[in-house]
């Protein structure tokens, strides 16, 4: 069952993926990389990532892609036109990253998998929870300043007059 | 356990795939947006090696890690949308090939 699930969810996700890069309009990319990251939240559920998987939907699928609709739909670009054409840069583009791909894959080849029996608690809310608001404080307290930097920032960008 | 059960390499395989398809956006793309939607696939990608080995090594402290990505995208997404904006409203285009005032 956990392999069916997982080529399922696997191909959908690559498809996905492949649809934000080959979508001629913005719109269509992320219209797919919301199918990408609700695929990807399931793939997540197979690896008892519960919460995370959660997360996945509410922060990524939910309020990322809320705000880059918001952008699309502000700067109402137009889709392009034409086919798409084999240009030299994107012959190029595909060599590196096939490249880049077969190296990450003889990387992840030699990997012994340990096959550690998790515990009933893993990837819990209590779980996560416990370890972040002991272990990871500092990291923690340094994103939330990180996010709030990041959120009077662009509104400073983003502002026609400062 | 069936024959062909699920491992560890299965996962990075796919985070391997997923990445190369995000490197594959930011290097051939030329929409902005897309870059950053490109980039956010890359990001994805490195949580999803991050939870696989969690899960393996049965330790989900891996699973800190892949909620700060998540945080950091979520930044990362604010700025990066009002830089897209502010340019646009100064040039009138998000093709990263008109934008090109620092470069030689």
């Amino acid at each position: 069952m956990t392999t069916f699930l997982f080529y399922f969810f696997a191909i959908l996700t690559v498809v996905a993926a492949a649809g934000v890069i080959a979508a001629r309009s913005p719109m269509y990319s992320a219209m797919s990389l919301v199918g990408t990251f609700f695929c990807l939240a399931a793939i997540y559920a197979l690896l008892l990532a519960h919460t995370i998987a959660v997360l996945q939907v509410l922060v990524y699928a939910g309020a990322i892609m809320v705000l880059f609709l918001f952008v699309i739909m502000l700067l109402s670009l137009g889709e392009a036109v034409g086919p798409a054409k084999v240009t030299f840069p994107r012959v190029v583009g595909g060599i590196a990253s096939a490249v880049l791909f077969a190296f990450l894959v003889v990387a992840a080849r030699p990997f012994v998998p340990v096959g550690a029996q998790p515990p009933p608690s893993f990837g819990t809310l209590q779980s996560i929870g416990a370890q972040l608001y002991t272990q990871w404080l500092a990291p923690f307290e340094a994103v939330s300043l990180r996010v709030l930097v990041a959120r009077v920032g662009a509104v400073v960008v983003a502002k026609s007059r400062v | 356990m069936d024959g062909i059960s699920i491992t560890l390499q299965h996962y990075l395989f796919l985070a391997a795939l997923l990445f190369s398809l995000g490197v594959f956006g930011v290097l051939v793309r030329r929409n902005a947006l897309v870059v950053f939607m490109s980039v956010e696939l890359m990001l994805n990608a490195s949580n999803l090696t991050f939870l696989a080995f969690a899960r393996d090594a049965g330790m989900d402290v891996g699973h800190l890690p892949a909620l700060f990505v998540i945080a950091v995208a979520a930044a990362e997404a604010a700025i990066g949308l009002a830089i897209i904006i502010a340019v646009f409203r100064s040039r009138g285009t998000v093709n990263v090939d008109d934008i090109r005032t620092m470069r030689l």
